[in-house]
């Protein structure tokens, strides 16, 4: 967003009416230019707020009551404002909270992992010694075109002994009871999934910031006689941290989202719940429990949660000297 | 004309790899055999990883049932029945894995054609034009990029419920043909390929503002509009929570929401796994294909584009 930041100044100079003379030719196109402007933006604008603000709103209002069915639970049931019972409940519900946990170890371990894979990677087809780059670049990404429900059912079947040759080489080496879908070990399973469909693509964005590195920069430091590690420490890393942080936020955001991966996992395993994640408890809280007041108050948490983080990430990233967004 | 709007971006194999100077010890030389031997080796590696489920699916693909399970995954049964999998895949339930692929490709070609005409006219408008509370209304659409995605879907359904839009092709179609990111994408591209210049050029001229931005504008953002296009035809492809709160109707169905159908059903009757493995298989070629054919136009670097400021 530094883009935004850097135009606002220079908005003045960049917005042809902005800038129009006391001219009559330019009075004129000041008249006319805010037809052409509604044509461009309302439709956007009309779409935004029908299908992103409206529900958001919809949300907030709908988390603040609760069907009451009437005595016997005859005729229809009565809507009653309720406040913040809804969000009291979905925060004094143990599963509930649990997982909100499960949510936050998840983040603690899919973000470091997804962008040191994807920094690792892009790093390595940015080596000198790397050969066939431009192959390997396309294969890393292949997997972000698959969907994640059927990567999951992929990895599903990588899971289990019976289908899995990675699980069956390791039992013909004598390795036995790997459980990936383990109680223990499903968070990585899941996180897993994500990285093998995301880092290709995170990999992409940081290997356009590379390459927007001039080549001069490498060659002054070789002269002073700098190593690999060194270019990467002391110009590669600084010189594309603001695209470090990008990926970072579109992968906090997206671990937020955990939905599909456990539902698809669900039926191979007794350790995911059927309240696994805030937005699978949601889901079910909506659909198959009926109650889609608490269900939206527990959405509205996740929402809160992902503003919270994303302010607390760049918060954070902002303070340590130079501004990346 | 792709490479002449933004230079910054063109070398995506350069890596501005530089060349060392030539007086190079041989100590130095063996040095970087060695690290030459570790960095491929890590890169052979990676691409194992990355291929492993690939290359796992494409081979259950030609599996019988039985096979799947008893013989090794990774590679070929003695009595390999693809082209009878292909046969069971495209007629059951009366064809509807066909069906299924051409909701997918309406869904995402249709939403994601529309997202784009709307988010590179919006973006465009952000760009080049003044108008009161500009960046506030542009900053709560950016907060849209931050709201997940199942926080929107859920709601949505009970919105789009109370006017009997839930089950139609719209309920899917309409929410997907909203990209907040991609007028954000948009906004930053017309700053940067769109000189006032040449507006101003055209208003002399006597051009109209909308024929500045269909005839002149969106010539010269055409990799934007490309990457837009692609970036919104992935989200929309691989979405699943959407038309799961929104569909009932199997006939409807995207093809991740027809494969997970018929995954519920493999408890009941164990032939389904084939035909999802071989539907999986079915729909990673397509992607795959998509994808690596569509390379040269998919320009992360314009995703990126937010971080050149």
């Amino acid at each position: 967003m530094t883009a935004t930041a850097t135009a606002a100044p220079h908005s003045a100079q960049r917005t042809p009416i902005a800038s129009g003379d006391a001219a009559p030719a330019a009075s004129r196109r000041r008249r006319r230019t805010p037809g052409a402007l509604w044509v461009l933006l309302v439709p956007f604008l009309v779409m935004f707020a029908a299908f992103f603000i409206a529900p958001i709103v919809f949300a907030i209002v709908d988390s603040l009551f609760t069907q009451r069915s009437s005595g016997l639970g005859l005729g229809a049931p009565t809507r009653e404002f309720v406040g913040l019972d809804n969000y009291v409940g979905a925060l004094t519900s143990a599963s509930f909270v649990a997982s909100l946990g499960r949510l936050l170890a998840f983040a603690g371990i899919e973000v470091p992992l997804m962008v040191v894979t994807a920094l690792g990677l892009a790093l390595l087809l940015g080596a000198a010694a790397a050969r066939f780059p431009r192959i390997f670049r396309v294969t890393y990404f292949m997997p972000y075109g698959v969907p994640g429900v059927i990567a999951s059912l992929l990895w599903g079947f990588l899971y289990i002994p019976a289908t899995s040759p990675v699980l069956q080489a390791l039992g013909a080496l004598g390795v036995d009871g790997v459980n990936p879908l383990s109680s223990d070990a499903a968070l990585f399973a899941i996180a897993n999934i994500a990285l093998w469909g995301f880092a290709g693509y995170n990999m992409l964005i940081l290997i356009a910031a590379l390459d927007a590195i001039p080549a001069e920069l490498y060659e002054a430091a070789r002269l002073d006689g700098a190593g690999e590690w060194r270019l990467i420490w002391h110009i590669k890393l600084p010189l594309i941290r603001p695209s470090i942080v990008l990926i970072t936020l579109f992968t906090i955001i997206g671990t937020l989202q955990l939905f599909v991966e456990p539902l698809v996992l669900r039926p191979l395993t007794t350790a995911i719940s059927s309240d696994y994640t805030p937005n699978l408890a949601a889901y079910n809280q909506a659909f198959a429990q009926g109650n889609p007041n608490l269900a939206a108050a527990m959405a509205v948490i996740v929402a809160l949660l992902a503003f919270g983080f994303s302010a607390l990430f760049l918060r954070i990233v902002n303070r340590k000297g130079n501004r990346a967004w | 004309m792709v490479t002449s709007i933004a230079p910054a971006a063109t070398s995506v194999d350069g890596h501005g790899r530089a060349h060392g100077p030539d007086r190079e010890t041989s100590r130095r030389a063996r040095r970087s055999a060695a690290s030459s031997v570790a960095v491929n080796g890590l890169l052979v590696l990676a691409a194992i990883y990355f291929l492993l489920p690939i290359a796992w699916v494409l081979i259950a693909a030609t599996k019988s049932p039985g096979d799947l399970y008893s013989t090794f995954g990774l590679w070929f049964s003695d009595s390999p029945q693809a082209w009878e999998n292909l046969v069971d895949l495209f007629t059951q339930d009366g064809g509807a894995f066909s069906l299924w692929i051409v909701n997918s490709v309406v869904y995402s070609g249709v939403g994601a054609a529309v997202a784009t005409v709307l988010s590179v006219a919006a973006g465009y408008a952000f760009a080049k034009y003044d108008f009161p509370a500009k960046e506030a209304v542009f900053w709560t659409i950016l907060g849209g990029v931050l709201v997940p995605a199942t926080v929107i879907a859920l709601p949505l359904y009970f919105l789009l419920n109370t006017v009997g839009l839930t089950g139609t092709y719209w309920s899917v179609l309409l929410p997907c043909m909203v990209s907040p990111f991609g007028v954000y994408l948009a906004r930053i591209h017309a700053n940067a390929s769109v000189p006032d210049e040449v507006i101003e050029a055209a208003r002399i001229d006597g051009a109209g503002d909308l024929r500045i931005f269909g005839g002149i504008a969106t010539r010269m953002m055409t990799p934007a509009i490309v990457t837009v296009f692609l970036f919104q035809f992935v989200t929309i492809w691989n979405n699943y929570l959407l038309p799961l709160v929104m569909l009932n109707d199997p006939k409807r169905f995207p093809i991740t929401l027809g494969l997970t159908l018929w995954n519920s059903q493999t408890q009941r009757d164990p032939a389904f796994t084939t035909l999802v493995v071989t539907g999986s298989a079915v729909s990673v070629v397509l992607l795959v294909v998509l994808m690596v054919s569509l390379q040269r136009f998919w320009r992360a670097d314009l995703t990126a584009g937010a971080t050149k400021g």
